[in-house]
């Protein structure tokens, strides 16, 4: 794979100024077949609640859930949880950024409360950390086909496979990359640094005429590609193979945990997607009888006025 | 109603009589749903309830919305997500409305361009075209400030961009742009007054609806062939006329209910496929996305907003001779608001005396080339303005303002129509035959 890239790189570099489109090292998000998408698609609980403890373990150390209310836990359609679950949930929640919760603090007592069920997720603001609230669908993983983003109808508009793309990729460095440069390589995550030392520039030789008459050369450098997809994202490889101890004795690989944790914030983002789906499918079967029963009336009443032609 | 000749509501109790003497509303009701409508329209003369049902839908649901909706913005993101997570039913309401947007312009752009085809708007129907553009771009005002109002990254930094159109104007446009935001920039102001025209705005579509209605109901409906109604006798004008009730009535809730069919799909299955993520972050002044792009429907035009750059000769041609008042971003907020102000005059500028495309040969494939034309503006709209897309977006303006100003204009002096029926009703029997009787 670099291999190739270096190739092209160097080519891009002997191509004449003007034409030169040199092969980006891509960002590729794979597909992960989530129970939700598609229709029919329904959440897992198991891998719901597996994705909970992910979140409350792994994740939530820096991200806030700010616009979950953790009673919705416990609703239909989401982990299911049952009320108690839910009290001892909230009551266990630590609150890690308490400048950004004042809402928590017991005046009285002059100190911060447990969590309630009523309580959201806590807000985590403490290094800067994007909230997860919405990241499944702040994120758009797929476009295609031929970016008509058509595909979301059955695969959904990938925004949870974004989030595991983002988790699984920390790869090795690529190896043109000054060690001390900051932060971690992710091969999933577009918007990070990236070291001058990776890109695949092109020069241009500009001839000058400067105002006292004599001619220099000027050499422009322009980004055409890059050697390795991705780039260098603030968040430290959050998962670890076995991090977690599911309670349901399923692997936490970090592909398990990082399609579990993605689940689980397509939930939050979207909780009443199931709700959603049920009711387009009720309404798109009655408005098609609906349709049936329109089209025979029509047909019948223009019967009084008009036959197709036939031709003789 | 419409001069055409028909029979009309007789008050047949006494409390009918002491009604209809007071007020006639039954009698209008009457006219409107009995007025003969031409036997021969086609499947394209369906997109009229749609619109209808479409614009009570936005009604609904936008009330519906603005009780749990708080247009402040530190709360408005919060509200939004409160509708769709606490209010029972408010994901479904939100999304119906989010989705109901676009299936009003899908609906109003298949609406104008039938007119465009079969002469529509030619005389005497130039005040009910006049009135549908103005539909049209309250529709567009409309559209554009409730996108703002779940104040999420897209919808502040469109509401900047858009409103810096009208800084351009020389002169008086950042004063203008300042007083249009309630501030230097897009904020607190903005978004409270945005909430409120976005809330009254749609009662003015509604009250210029009626009045569409109205016009061509006075001028009674156009059809496929041109051909006007007969109105010498009332037996005349049956031969060419059906009541709206039941025919057009049922054919037209035939097809409303299929279009549903699809529209509840994709609310149900895919009701953020023509959002843009970026609308689920909140906004952010400080954060600019990489790229802004307004909602689908507003592509064809942002086109042309974008082809006309410093680099195009009309452009600086423009510039040269206004001594610079009119300069490149000038110019294309000029020609964003003239392509839809020629499309506006096209009962002026096309020179035919043939109403209907079907019998015009030329008019027909510069047509299909206007349609196609629409589609290239919407995609690249979309695209970023770099490569070959500027070019593309310049040709494709061009052929836009060219179809208006010169190809209208002119197909009509060189062109050689084909013959027209006489008759509604001779059309209507070369294509169906009468049952038996």
């Amino acid at each position: 794979m670099f291999r190739k890239i270096a190739i092209s790189a160097v080519s891009a570099l002997t191509l004449a100024a003007g034409a030169a489109t040199a092969e980006t090292a891509e960002i590729h998000i794979h597909d992960v077949a989530f129970g939700f998408e598609g229709p029919f698609g329904k959440f897992d609980q198991n891998q719901l609640q597996r994705g909970l403890q992910v979140y409350t373990e792994v994740c939530s150390a820096c991200h806030g859930m700010k616009y979950v209310p953790i009673r919705s836990l416990s609703e239909a359609g989401g982990p299911g949880l049952t009320d108690q679950q839910v009290r001892d949930y909230a009551e266990a929640f630590t609150v890690l950024d308490e400048a950004s919760n004042h809402q928590l603090f017991d005046q009285d007592k002059g100190e911060y409360r447990p969590l309630k069920p009523s309580d959201n997720f806590p807000v985590n603001n403490t290094i800067g950390a994007p909230d997860l609230s919405l990241m499944a669908k702040a994120r758009a993983g797929f476009h295609g086909p031929y970016g008509s983003g058509l595909n979301q109808l059955f695969k959904g508009m990938g925004g949870p496979e974004y989030i595991a793309a983002i988790l699984n990729g920390y790869t090795e460095t690529p190896a043109c990359a000054p060690a001390d440069f900051p932060n971690y390589y992710n091969s999933a995550f577009a918007p990070g640094g990236y070291p001058d030392e990776c890109k695949i520039f092109e020069e241009t030789v500009t001839e000058v005429t400067n105002p006292d008459g004599t001619v220099t050369t000027r050499t422009d450098k322009v980004e055409v590609g890059r050697m390795a997809p991705g780039s260098w994202i603030q968040m430290p490889p959050p998962l670890m193979d076995d991090q977690v101890t599911f309670a349901d004795g399923s692997p936490a690989t970090v592909e398990a945990m990082s399609h579990d944790a993605a689940a689980f914030l397509m939930w939050a983002a979207e909780p009443k997607l199931m709700a959603r789906k049920q009711m387009g499918f009720v309404a798109v079967l009655m408005l098609t009888i609906l349709s049936v029963l329109l089209y025979l009336t029509n047909k019948q009443l223009w019967s009084r006025v008009k036959v197709k032609k036939t031709h003789a | 109603m419409a001069g055409i000749p028909h029979d009309h509501y007789e008050p047949s109790t006494r409390a009918e009589q002491w009604l209809d003497d007071r007020l006639p509303i039954v009698g209008l009701a009457h006219a409107t749903m009995t007025i003969p409508t031409p036997k021969n329209l086609n499947w394209m003369w369906i997109w009229g309830i749609i619109l209808a049902f479409t614009l009570a839908l936005q009604i609904v649901t936008g009330i519906i919305l603005a009780m749990h909706y708080t247009p402040h913005v530190a709360m408005a993101f919060e509200s939004v997500e409160h509708i769709m997570r606490d209010v029972n039913g408010g994901w479904a309401m939100r999304y119906l409305h989010a989705n109901g947007a676009s299936l009003f312009f899908l609906a109003v752009y298949l609406h104008i361009f039938r007119g465009l085809y079969y002469g529509s708007y030619k005389s005497p129907r130039e005040v009910t075209w006049i009135i549908g553009m103005l539909i049209y771009l309250a529709m567009m005002a409309t559209a554009f400030m409730g996108y703002v109002l779940p104040w999420g990254q897209m919808s502040f930094w469109g509401a900047t961009v858009i409103t810096g159109l009208f800084g351009a104007i020389p002169g008086i446009g950042e004063s203008l742009q300042t007083w249009l935001l309630g501030g230097p920039a897009v904020d607190n102001a903005t978004l409270n007054r945005f909430f409120s025209l976005h809330y009254l705005l749609p009662f003015v579509i509604a009250a210029l609806v009626i009045t569409h209605i109205w016009a061509f109901h006075t001028t009674g409906n156009g059809n496929p062939t041109g051909v006007e109604v007969r109105r010498t006798s009332k037996a005349d004008a049956e031969k060419d006329t059906l009541p709206f009730w039941p025919y057009f009535v049922i054919k037209d809730f035939f097809a409303l209910a299929v279009i549903l069919v699809v529209f509840f799909a994709v609310v149900g299955f895919m009701p953020n496929y023509l959002g843009h993520p970026d609308n689920y972050t909140p906004a952010n002044p400080l954060v600019t996305p990489s790229h802004i792009v307004p909602e689908w429907y507003f592509l064809p035009f942002y086109a042309i907003l974008r082809a006309f750059t410093a680099d195009v000769l009309i452009v600086q041609i423009t510039d040269f001779l206004t001594f610079g008042i009119v300069d490149a971003k000038f110019f294309g907020v000029l020609a964003m608001f003239g392509s839809i102000a020629v499309m506006a005059l096209a009962p002026w500028l096309d020179t035919s005396r043939v109403r209907s495309g079907r019998y015009r040969p030329m008019f027909k494939w510069w047509f299909a080339v206007l349609c196609v034309d629409f589609v290239v503006l919407t995609w690249v709209g979309s695209m970023p303005t770099t490569g070959i897309y500027p070019t593309i977006s310049l040709y494709a303006a061009y052929y836009w303002f060219g179809y208006f100003l010169i190809v209208l204009p002119v197909l009509g002096l060189i062109e050689k129509p084909l013959p027209e029926p006489a008759t509604i009703e001779e059309d209507f029997k070369s294509h169906y035959a009468t049952p038996a009787e």
